[in-house]
């Protein structure tokens, strides 16, 4: 346990050793603003509400937490670091989780970076704020689930940008697999039950309830299996990759 | 056989065995060796042709495809983390996170190891001392010359007193006022420890070294003290180096031999 702490201490420091962590919270602060009040149309609708900048964060995500992630095992593996750190007396494990964990830790100090927005609508009006508390809480498992993804991504390569592509490559399906386009076009070709196999592993489906306030069993379920599921992934791949 | 059991018992890292492939190529064809504690073993060969590997494999990173290795009777695959505990590892190039600072980077080495409080600070300041460091303990890693930034990974290899130190080039890119450092503190170390040194230095070998093993291509070509490997040399001639014996043991691959003529 100390190990892993050790290592989500490391990495989280690393973060913000490097100019780039504060140049991505400008640039997700930004997008995120630019996203509720412009394209969401937030004074517009005239609802005191974060909806807007909830729906439009799965896509900031996908391109935002890659970011994040890539680095993890991708530098390891690039500067050599790796046979260090899988030579010190920790297993595979406490490092996968330790370096999830930060990346973690990074999405949670970005997100509270937007906490002004939530200060906005209650100062326009007076929300649910149980259902933004639970909004936020939705994000983090969300993007948690991206960068379960992208460290596995990121154990793959020894190339950050390589690791970038696939991390977003494979969000991608995940966030849109739950969408008409692409559920419907399943329909023509595959039984229902397949169509609704593959809703249930979306982003979208689960998201959308927790953007409601609604916590349910199943988007629980998925978050943590996905997580758990990419996370095992991760420790598969770096076991298999480190030797290259 | 009492002896030998001895010698087994009291052998602080033991090979057996080791082979290693990648695709249709064998890096590593069957290495075995015990090193004892008080034992400095040098480690030599051409390029390519094991050395690493075979490293890699005694600190448990590379996965052997057959054979074993235990560090202080402790095997490295099946309990890689009770294995690792007596290991001091210096990994071929020195890696070392760059973005930290020196003294950063052994605090995060020293957490690693369980070491914490007093116990880290004590440990973390008797690393820098030996390897000299002191000067340099805030400067990002990254911005170092070769030489320290070797330094730095002596300094986690050593921070934590192990039993055995398995070192991949020590002295690569130091000055001889360094090198003759690094080998004193080497010379230092070895009285209850198993050291293992790669080089391609051969001065090495009499400099530090109390044992010496010549691998090519995968596999020991020679093994003993500096004065048994001079013997190795072709006629036998008073006077023979160890440049003649290692030239003598590892003939070039047909491909390199054929580029020279």
């Amino acid at each position: 346990m100390s190990r892993t702490m050790a290592i989500f201490q490391r990495e989280l420091s690393g973060y913000f050793n490097t100019p780039i962590a504060y140049v991505f919270l400008i640039i997700f602060v930004m997008l995120a603003g630019l996203f509720t009040f412009y394209i969401g149309n937030l004074y517009e609708r005239g609802v005191a509400d974060l909806l807007p900048y909830f729906t439009y964060l799965p896509w900031l995500f996908l391109i935002l937490v890659p970011a994040i992630s890539m680095r993890l095992w991708s530098e390891e593996r690039r500067s050599g670091t790796i046979e260090l750190l899988m030579t010190m007396p920790v297993s595979v494990w406490q490092a996968v989780i330790g370096k999830w964990l930060a990346g973690s830790a990074f999405v949670a100090v970005a997100l509270a970076c937007t906490i002004p927005l939530w200060l906005t609508v209650n100062y326009l009006g007076s929300p649910d704020n149980g259902v933004i508390a639970v909004s936020y809480l939705g994000a983090l498992a969300l993007a948690s689930v991206f960068l379960a993804i992208g460290s596995c991504m990121s154990a793959l390569t020894s190339n950050q940008v390589i690791a970038f592509v696939l991390a977003v490559s494979a969000g991608f399906v995940f966030v849109t697999s739950g969408t008409p386009i692409v559920l419907d076009g399943v329909r023509t070709v595959a039984p229902e039950a397949i169509a609704a196999g593959i809703a249930s592993l979306s982003v979208l489906t689960h998201y959308e309830g927790l953007t409601r306030g609604l916590i349910d069993v199943p988007a629980v379920v998925w978050v943590v299996s996905m997580t758990a599921f990419w996370l095992f992934a991760t420790t598969v791949a770096v076991e298999l990759k480190k030797a290259g | 056989m009492i002896r030998f059991l001895k010698d087994r018992m009291s052998a602080l890292l033991e090979l057996n065995n080791l082979v290693k492939r990648f695709q249709s190529f064998t890096a590593v064809n069957g290495i075995s060796l015990d090193v004892p504690a008080g034992e400095v073993l040098g480690f030599l060969g051409p390029n390519g042709a094991g050395k690493s590997t075979t490293m890699k494999m005694a600190a448990g990173f590379l996965t052997p495809d057959d054979g074993s290795a235990r560090i202080c009777g402790v095997d490295v695959a099946s309990e890689p983390e009770k294995a690792r505990l007596n290991l001091g590892y210096l990994p071929e190039g020195a890696p070392a996170y760059g973005e930290m600072s020196v003294a950063g980077f052994l605090k995060f080495c020293a957490k690693m190891r369980n070491l914490s409080g007093a116990e880290a600070g004590d440990a973390i300041a008797r690393a820098v001392e030996r390897t000299e460091l002191g000067a340099v303990l805030e400067q990002p890693i990254e911005t170092m010359s070769k030489g320290f930034k070797r330094r730095v990974g002596l300094a986690q290899a050593i921070l934590h007193e192990p039993r055995v130190l398995i070192l991949d080039e020590p002295t690569d890119g130091l000055d001889p006022n360094q090198k003759h450092q690094v080998r004193q503190l080497i010379r230092d170390m070895a009285a209850d420890r198993a050291i293992v040194i790669s080089t391609h230095i051969l001065e090495e070998v009499d400099a530090v070294c109390s044992r010496a093993v010549i691998i090519d291509r995968g596999t020991v070509v020679a093994d003993g003290t500096a004065a048994e490997l001079r013997k190795l040399a072709p006629g036998k001639a008073k006077g023979a180096s160890l440049e003649d014996a290692f030239r003598h043991v590892t003939a070039p691959a047909s491909g390199e031999g054929e580029a020279h003529v």
